[in-house]
Parts: structure tokens; sequence; C-alpha cells
């Protein structure tokens, strides 16, 4: 499983649009939005002055939103080169190979929440849970990394097809507008929105890292959204490893 | 003399930092001529047709088309030309019938004639009942035949094929050869044909130019491109290949040696009479030869002899049949 | 004549393969609509930021926005087509069919024109239909779809000139990434006066600015800046178009 997870670690990194995408993007859209949006901290009941802090849980997702992406186009080559099938001629449990294939997912997590603090903090924002906040970030990041991976990883396996992947974007993208991502719910206007936003699992997601940089600790808001990431990893991780079992199984 | 409907005069297209793919060539083609241009995979014959169609642009030197310089008045060149070239370049999503009427549009057809040039490009290449199917549908034949069509809607002066017969089979392949010859002897159209299959050039053209490396090496009509190595050759693989320079010696004694890729060759002088003789001579020399054929001269041998080596290609429809079954095993 | 007939041809395969192939249309439809149901729809409180004075509505204040935004990225969807043509080879036969090749590019450009059309037709609707107020005049609105006809114009030439450099699909981010960068560094959520920092002096110099804060003007029928909306339009267009020409001759060198 190790060599594995070298193996995907070592193709991420050589591929550097799967590196600096997660990375430059959602820091793009941060500086966008934190300009154009900066006037929103103005309305009655914004949790901050700050709106970088607001909007820095936002490229927690979106860099989750690209390791799906990656993970489900990496994982599909392999099976259209037949990577896959080689790999299942060898003892290992299928579980433990789809571990591997997700162990760059999850470096890259890491990375990519450093890298978002760390732009945070350069702008000014404090992290109002302390280093125990920090280190609490970096578990979640790297949760909902595989979660997402998982997602990815499964929508491959069922498919084969990296198109198929891809196809997967907008879904994920509807997914991550139609949220609290750019407006704390309860200051959402139209209903319908607001409601959709509170159906939806990422506005959870979002609020419990939102909750670790502006509120400090707020059991509520980690509690549902480590256990909205949690299930959805345990549910992807499932799947995807059924998935892997009739895919050998062919 | 009329002037020639394709003239070249020391054609060159460079690549950076590459070898020149098309090195000094002239070439002339008459108005009416199936002219046939044979080499191997990357002598340059794509490269010549996409100079003369003004598709890329030369280096240097000068080229003619319809009596409009193909640098200069590349538009006038294109109302002229027909192309079908080495990839069909077809757009999947169209039906051939939306094909031809995009391609009639281009080429300045009155609305009024495109639905009836249609209909009977599509009758002439035999895809009426395709027609509005979708390309990516097409087999590989249906495509080419689609290619041709839109080569001929606007009737132009001159047609450039390049490797129209690639990848078809035998039944579609004589099927394009027929049409090709109609074009040039009932409608008076110029043919530039590319190919690297010896037998379609050897067919359909009055006069072929054998290119390779960027230089056209010989040029005539086929008959008299094989007068040149014209007589009959013999080449003989010893069993032992040691003994090749023993066998060179012995056939030396019956004509002219040829190279040879296995063992040894020799021009006959005096055509079939001599092998006899040669056979005779190897057995009182107590040589075992592996095989001796006959071979009746064709352009993979001018190609040969010019070049020192075969055609490329050729291997699939051009194998050499000995002409008498003469081939003798070693003892 | 015959470039024009070189032109309508071109526009003709364009125009009918995206309205013949749902995966073509669909996204330039969606993406839109979308844009508009969570800017409008979600952040609509926005037009309680002390300040905000945008006299039609907020609704109204992200239509402009979207419709423009629509505009240049159809342009750049018709520069992927054009980069797909010269990468399966398609584009040879246009070459080499066309007498006068400029032909070519002014039958993508009418192309694209035609398909965002389309979407702004449908886009003026679901808005009218979700109750957009419109403050201006017909003469109004022809001034805010002209703008928005202008910059698709620019964008199909952009594109059209990355897509004839590298003539190949990956060229994909390099007509794209410009095209977002200097839309969003445009006032999307808020009036440029509600910017603060440095992106108000981003925005300030954004040409797109222009373009946006006129088109709102017309859309509310308080008309802004409509000469230096026009002005830049225009010079885009000129702009790109010799870029797109000069990408031409670009790919008649490469053959």
């Amino acid at each position: 499983m190790y060599l594995l997870g070298r193996r995907s670690v070592v193709r991420t990194i050589r591929q550097p649009a799967n590196v600096v995408a997660p990375l430059l993007f959602p820091m793009l859209l941060l500086a966008v939005n934190s300009g154009g949006l900066k006037a929103e901290t103005q309305l009655p009941g914004f949790p901050t002055d700050s709106f970088v802090a607001f909007a820095l849980a936002v490229p927690f997702i979106q860099g989750a939103l690209f390791a799906t992406m990656n993970t489900g186009t990496d994982l599909a080559r392999d099976i259209q080169t037949g990577f896959l099938s080689r790999l299942s001629l060898t003892p290992m449990r299928g579980i433990a190979l789809l571990c591997g294939q997700l162990g760059g997912v999850i470096l890259l997590s890491l990375v990519q929440a450093a890298v978002y603090l760390g732009v945070g903090m350069i702008t000014g924002v404090r992290i109002a849970s302390g280093p125990a906040g920090v280190l609490t970030l970096f578990v979640f990041a790297a949760l909902v990394g595989l979660a997402f991976g998982a997602l990815g990883a499964f929508a491959a396996l069922r498919t084969g097809s990296g198109e198929a992947v891809q196809g997967l974007f907008p879904v994920f993208f509807v997914f991550l507008f139609i949220s609290s991502m750019n407006i704390p719910r309860n200051l959402i206007e139209a209903t319908w929105f607001r409601d959709a936003a509170t159906a939806n699992p990422v506005s959870y997601l979002l609020e419990a890292v939102r909750s670790l940089i502006i509120t400090g600790w707020d059991g509520e808001a980690l509690a549902l959204g480590f256990g909205i990431a949690t299930v959805v990893a345990v549910v992807a991780l499932a799947a995807s490893s059924w998935a892997l079992r009739v895919r050998m199984a062919r | 003399m009329a002037e020639a409907a394709i003239q070249a005069d020391k054609l060159v297209r460079e690549y950076k930092k590459g070898p020149r793919a098309v090195d000094a060539i002239d070439l002339a083609v008459q108005p009416g001529e199936i002219y046939g241009f044979l080499g191997p995979n990357g002598a340059g014959k794509s490269t010549t047709v996409h100079m003369l169609t003004t598709l890329l642009p030369p280096t240097s030197g000068s080229a003619r088309v319809a009596g409009f310089d193909v640098v200069q008045q590349g538009p006038q060149v294109r109302m002229h030309i027909g192309a079908a070239l080495q990839e069909a370049a077809l757009d999947p999503l169209l039906t051939g019938r939306e094909h031809l009427r995009l391609q009639a549009s281009l080429q300045g057809i009155p609305r009024s004639e495109r639905v009836q040039r249609s209909d009977e490009l599509l009758g002439r290449v035999g895809l009426r009942e395709a027609a509005d199917r979708k390309v990516r549908g097409y087999s590989g034949g249906m495509k080419r035949r689609l290619d041709l069509a839109l080569a001929l809607v606007h009737r132009p002066e001159i047609l450039f094929l390049d490797e129209p017969t690639t990848g078809l089979d035998i039944q579609s392949r004589t099927a394009l050869w027929g049409e090709v010859s109609r074009l040039a002897s009932e409608d008076g159209v110029t043919v530039f044909l590319t190919t690297q299959y010896l037998e379609e050039a050897d067919v359909l053209a009055d006069r072929v130019g054998i290119i390779d490396h960027g230089h056209i090496v010989a040029e005539g009509t086929p008959a008299a491109l094989k007068a040149e190595v014209g007589r009959a050759t013999v080449e003989a693989i010893p069993a032992d290949r040691d003994d090749v320079g023993r066998t060179a010696a012995i056939l030396d004694r019956f004509g002219q040696l040829v190279p040879s890729t296995k063992g040894a060759a020799v021009l006959l002088n005096d055509g079939q009479v001599g092998l006899y003789e040669v056979v005779r001579a190897l057995d009182q020399e107590g040589l075992e030869a592996e095989n001796i054929q006959l071979h009746q001269p064709s352009l993979d041998d001018v190609f040969l002899a010019k070049t020192g080596r075969s055609l490329e290609g050729a291997g699939d429809d051009e194998e050499e049949k000995p002409e008498a079954g003469l081939a003798m095993e070693s003892a | 004549m015959r470039t024009l007939q070189v032109a309508l041809g071109v526009a003709w395969r364009t125009l009918h393969n995206v309205v013949t192939n749902p995966s073509l249309l669909l996204p330039s439809l969606i993406f839109p609509l979308f844009f508009f149901t969570a800017f409008a729809g979600g952040l609509s409180s926005v037009r309680h930021v002390p300040g905000f004075d945008y006299p039609s509505g907020y609704t109204a204040f992200q239509f402009v926005f979207v419709l423009l935004q629509s505009a240049a990225f159809g342009g750049v969807f018709t520069g992927f087509g054009i980069a797909r043509d010269f990468e399966s080879g398609f584009s040879r036969r246009l070459l080499l069919a066309a007498p006068n090749r400029t032909g070519i590019v002014y039958g993508y450009a009418i192309a694209a024109i035609g398909r965002w059309l389309i979407t702004a037709s449908v886009l003026t609707v679901v808005a009218l239909l979700v109750g957009m107020q419109v403050g201006g005049s017909g003469v109004d609105l022809v001034g805010l779809y002209t703008l928005a006809l202008l910059l698709n114009l620019a964008a199909v030439l952009w594109s059209a000139g990355v897509a004839m450099r590298f003539r190949t699909m990956q060229a994909g981010p390099v007509m794209q990434f410009p095209v977002f960068v200097v839309l969003f560094f445009a006032p999307v959520y808020v009036p440029l006066t509600l910017l603060e920092g440095w992106i108000h002096g981003v925005a300030t110099y954004n040409p797109l600015t222009r373009i946006v804060e006129a088109g709102r003007g017309f859309l509310s029928g308080n008309p802004t800046e409509v000469g230096l909306a026009y002005a830049t339009g225009v010079a885009l267009v000129v702009l790109f178009s010799l870029w797109a020409l000069r990408g031409l001759r670009s790919a008649e060198r490469a053959g």
C-alpha cells in the first residue's frame, strides 16, 4: 500500500497542472470574491469584519473538488491503460489498493490546507480556534480530500472513463455555488436558495471550516461538518471498494 | 506548347532544425494527364501536395498551378483545384449531404445548383443511400468516396489525390481507380496522385515521378521507367551466406550485376533465355542455392536501381511473383 | 461576395453542429442561467449594503453581468470549436476551399454571435419571468445588447487568434483564463463605488468595467459612460480582429 501511495504522490507531483490548479484557482477566486464582496461585511448579522476570513473556507472545499477530478481522471487512465488489471493480479486486497491510490489526494489536501492557511494569515486572518484549531483544520482537510477523492474514484471505477469523471464537474460546481459559499445562510433572502443551501451538505463543510477560523470552537458546526465528511468518506470508500471488486471480477 | 497545369521549379520545403522535406524538385504535369507521385513514407509526397495546393508555403522555389503562382495567387489557385488529402478531414457531426452543401457554399456554387450537384456527386460515388447519415457512422471507404465527391463539387480542372486508396479494400480501391480514370479521360481533369502503391501508379498514371528523401529520383512513363531497368533479373540467394561473393562472380558472366538485399542479382543480357545457364552454372560450381528467382522489372526495381532500397509498403500488393515458377530450394 | 459565401458556409456549419448537439448547446445555456441564479438569488441581500442604490434592483444588476459574461464565454466556446477543427484537420478543408480565408474567421464570428443570441434570449426570458425590473427604454436595451454583442465578438476573435496559433484543444485554458480574470476583476457583485482596496484600483482600469457599468446604466434607464463603453468595445474588437487575422497567417504558415 505504501508503494502505491508513493506512486500516487509521485504521479500527482509530476503533473504540475494537478498541483498548481487546486492551489492557484481557489486563491484567485478568494482574491476576487474578497475584494468584490467585502461590502457584504456591512450587512447586519454578518459574522466577521473580514470577508477574507469568511471566504477562506471556500478554497478548502474547492480544493477537494479538484481532488475529485484528479483522482478520478488518474484512476480512469489506470483502467484504460490496463495498469489496474496488473495490480489486481497481486495479492493486495481491493481496499488497500484504493487507499494507496488515494494517498496522493490526502497529501495534496494537506499541502493545499497549508497554502490556504498561509495566504489567509499573510492577509491578516487570525484563526480564532488557535493552534489546536489549525491542527483540526488539517485533519478536516485530509478527511474532506479523502471523501471527495473517493467519490472521484467511484466515478472512475464505475465508468472507466475520464470523460465521465469530468462530466461530474458541473454537478459539484452546482453543489458548491448553491450553498453558504458567498453569504451566511441566515442572510440569504431568497427562500428557495436558503432552503437549498440548508439541504446542501457542502454548506456544513464550509461552516465547519469557517467556525474554526471565525468563531473558535463551535461544537454544532464541527459535529455537522465532521459528521457529514465522515459519512461521505465512508460511503464513497465503500462504494468505490465495491466498484473496484466488480471491475476486477470482469 | 500549352502551359503546364502544374509546374514546380526548384521547390523546397525546409522545417526548422530538420532535414529538407522537399529538396528542390522540378516537375511539370500537362493538362489532362494523370501524374503518379510515388515514394515511400516520409519521402515528401504529402508535403509537395500541400505546397501545390497552397496549404503550406514553400521555403524557396516556385510553383504554378492552373497558371497561378501558389504563393502570390493562392485564391485563384484554390478556385481551380480540388483535393482529397491523406486525412479525409470530415466533420463527424455532419451528414454526407451536409458536407456537400458546405463545400458547395465554400466553393461559390450558386444556391440554385447545390442540391442537384450534391445529388449527382452522391450518385457517382455510390453514397446516395448513406447521404443523410452522419459521417461518424461511415466506413473508411465511404469517407474516402465522400472526400472525392467533395473535391469535385466545383468541377475543378486539377485534382490532387494524396494516397487516396490507403486503407481501402480491393473493391473500393478498384472503384476509385475507375472513377479517377474516367475523370481524366472523359472530363479532361488533370490528376496529381500520390501513392506508395506501385500497382496504383502502374495502372493509373500516364507518367510517374518517384520521390525519395525529398528528391525526384526518376520520372517518366511507367513503361519507359521499367525499360530502363528493362531486362529480367535473376536473384540467387546462396544457402551459405558466405558464398554471396562466389555467387555474384558466377552471375556476373550473364549480365550486369545489380544490388540485391539478400544475395546476388544480375540483369540478364538475354532475357529469360539466360536463366537456365545461370542455374546450370551455379550447379556446376557446386553452389547450393537456397532460392533462385526470376524478376520481371517493376517500379520497385526502378526505385531499387535508383536508390538501392526497396519501396516501403510495396510488400502487401506487390509481392514479387516468379514469372516462370523456377524458385529452387537448396538440396 | 465569395468572402461572404465562405463566411456564411462556416457559420452555418458551426451553428448547425451547436444546435443539433445538446452536449455543445446545453453548457452555453445552463452555465449563464446557473450563475444568474446563484448570484441574483443567493446574494440578493447585498442590495441592503449601505450605498447600493441601483434603481432596478439586484436581479437586474446581476443580469447585466451574467449577460455580458455569457457573451464573453460564448465567444470562448466558439474558440474551443476552432481549436477542435484544427486538431482534427477539418480546418484544412476550409483553408483549401476558401479563396479568401479571412471569410473563415468571419464565419466563426458570425456563428459565435448566433450562438450567443440563443443564450441571450433564454437568459432574458428567464430574468423577466423571475420579475427583473427593466428601467430602460427600447433604445437603452438595444444599447445594452449591442455592448454585449461587441464583447462576444471581441472574445471570439481573441479565442480564434489563440486557437489558430496553437491549433490544439490544449489551448483551451489559454483562451479561457484571461477572459475569466478580466470578467471577475470587474464590479461583479457591487458597483465600482462600493469596491474597496486593491480590487477597486484593478476594476477602475479594467476596460470591461466601463462596459459593465454602461450596461447596467442602460438597463436601469440611466445610461452612463456610454461613449467610453462603446469605444472600449470597438477597440477590443479591432484589436482582436488583428490578433485573429495574424493568427490565421500563422496557421497558414504552419500548413
